[in-house]
């Protein structure tokens, strides 16, 4: 019993982290631009894709893949804020979900156009292909590895963001855009710089998943969003502590349920947000309003 | 002559607010923006800033046009904003309020957070405290320090003396002499004619969008007639 629930607790939290640094950068991007990003999860689809591709160029190497295969996507991301995203800032809320959502549409297709239709099977990680005994069972290291990363990139953005002058200036922009601009912040160069950070943020969980899946599938972005919306709104809009919670919280319900309820599994997680919105409707840590 | 308006019109929307105004601002004066609520003193600042560009007409500094620059290219080449609703950042502290404006300014000079906190004392008993926590009579310091930290040439002033008591407005009018000492030009919008007359050289007086006199503050000040036509209550 203590194994299996150890055991279950180990795979909801690598499940969570993979949502955690998708809504980080979701969270991030809608509290300072204040824009909801349904193409967040193609960031991460593509994360995964390039990753993929970077490393069948450079010998079969996972770790290249993760370390440019994200930069590449930051750059798509670079181009759709310029270009496209910029243009809808000032408009309501519907035309930027539309505008977004058709990124969705159009980078799944791409997805298809350029790998395919379906699915590919992907390489181990170098040095973390194998996996240790953990109470009497064996645990995937690579997943170990994850619940790693998760909790190291939550302090790296709280150190950012608290601690150094980039990090203040955008949480100043992000509570007042015009009194920053009245004090020399140059705010859409900022927007762009932000939204290129968390595009890469989700690509780098994307590109993660590879090992983790071991399979790529066109679409794999939508699980992936869906329950990023979710850990962003129970956490509350905006705010990075509430995602990274949120997103245990729902990594280890998804796990649990699976285990023990495995037909309510996406239940839970809608009972779960269902009940955090009537009980505190700004979520946890969001600001009422 | 460091600031020269010259017949800007402002809108907000489809209404014409601002219409046709002009002045100017010398080096080292302090000017004030008089006239009662919703004349367009609030508009004229912001229109001087970049935040609410007007349609057509000039805004010079020295011989820089700033029609058509973005606020944070204006405020680079040195113009500051202190707005009636102070904006302080609630999430960061005072000193990180004070310290963000002298980080995203190119310019240096005179000031620095511990000149700024010789003029107001109180903020470096308030370093470490959020703006959101902050009274408002702090608040209107740290704006007013914040501004500073930039060094400017020309800080823009909305309604500094607005909630105060006497007493305290007394203070205020003290350290906006002592600001000015140091070079830094002032151009106020405020609505308490005698505080006006305490710091200000001259003024202009506003009424419906468009500048109806303008005068040194001592002359407003004995203009009876004017005073009541325009800005008695
Ligand atoms: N954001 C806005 N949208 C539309 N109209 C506005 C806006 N802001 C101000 N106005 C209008 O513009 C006119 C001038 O306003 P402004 O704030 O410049 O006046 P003011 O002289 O600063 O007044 P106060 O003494 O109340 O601060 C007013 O009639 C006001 O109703
Ligand atoms: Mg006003």
């Amino acid at each position: 019993m203590l194994q299996s629930i150890v055991h279950v607790c180990l795979a909801g939290l690598s499940q969570g982290m993979f949502i955690w640094l998708v809504a980080s950068g979701l969270t991030l991007i809608f509290g300072v631009l204040g824009v909801l990003n349904f193409a967040h999860g193609s960031f991460y689809m593509l994360g995964a894709y390039f990753c993929f591709m970077v490393l069948r160029a450079l010998g079969e190497n996972f770790w290249w893949g993760l370390l440019l295969g994200p930069v590449c996507v930051a750059a798509v991301g670079y181009l759709v804020e310029r270009f496209f995203l910029r243009r809808v800032y000032g408009l309501e809320l519907p035309y930027q979900l539309l505008l977004t959502f058709a990124f969705v549409l159009l980078f799944d297709d791409l997805v298809k156009i350029f790998w395919g239709a379906a699915s590919i099977g992907t390489p181990p990680a170098p040095g973390l292909a194998d996996s240790i005994m953990i109470l009497g069972r064996r645990f995937p290291s690579y997943n170990l590895f994850v619940i790693a990363v998760g909790p190291l990139l939550a302090l790296g953005l709280w150190g950012l963001l608290e601690k150094t002058w980039a990090g203040r200036i955008i949480r100043a922009s992000s509570s007042d855009r015009e009194m920053a601009s009245a004090l020399g912040v140059k705010v859409p160069t900022l927007f762009t710089a932000v939204f290129v950070f968390g595009t890469w943020l989700g690509a780098l969980g994307g590109g993660l998943a590879v090992p983790y899946l071991g399979l790529l599938t066109p679409g794999m972005g939508e699980q992936i969003i869906i329950e990023a919306f979710v850990v962003a709104v129970i956490g509350g809009l905006g705010s990075l502590k509430g995602a990274f919670l949120g997103a245990l919280v729902i990594g280890l319900l998804s796990a649990f349920g699976t285990r023990f309820l495995p037909t309510f599994d996406m239940f839970l997680t809608f009972i779960l947000m269902a009940g955090v919105l009537l009980w505190r409707p700004q979520g946890f840590f969001g600001e009422a309003r | 002559m460091l600031l020269d308006v010259g017949g800007i019109n402002t809108y907000y929307g489809t209404s014409h607010i601002l219409q046709d105004v002009s002045f100017s601002v010398d080096s080292g004066e302090v000017v004030a923006l008089l006239g009662r609520n919703g004349v367009g003193k609030t508009t004229t600042l912001r229109s001087v800033m970049g935040l609410t560009p007007p349609r057509d007409g000039t805004v010079r500094l020295q011989d820089q046009e700033l029609r058509g620059l973005a606020a944070h290219a204006i405020s680079r080449l040195g113009v500051a904003y202190m707005p009636d609703d102070l904006r302080i950042f609630p999430d960061l502290t005072c000193e990180e309020n004070l310290q963000i404006a002298a980080k995203l300014s190119p310019r240096t000079g005179y000031w620095n957070q511990e000149r700024v906190e010789e003029l107001f004392p109180v903020l470096a008993d308030r370093r470490r405290q959020k703006g959101l926590n902050m009274s408002g009579g702090e608040k209107k310091m740290l704006s007013m320090g914040r501004a500073l930290m930039s060094n400017p040439q020309l800080i823009l002033m909305d309604e500094p003396s607005e909630g105060l008591a006497p007493l305290v407005v007394r203070a205020l009018a003290g350290s906006i002499m002592e600001i000015r000492s140091h070079g830094v030009t002032i151009l106020l919008a405020d609505q308490n004619l005698k505080f006006c007359r305490q710091v200000c050289d001259r003024g202009y007086i506003i009424e419906k969008g468009r500048i109806v006199h303008q005068g040194t503050m001592e002359d407003i000040w004995g203009n009876e007639a004017v005073v009541k036509k325009y800005l008695a209550l």
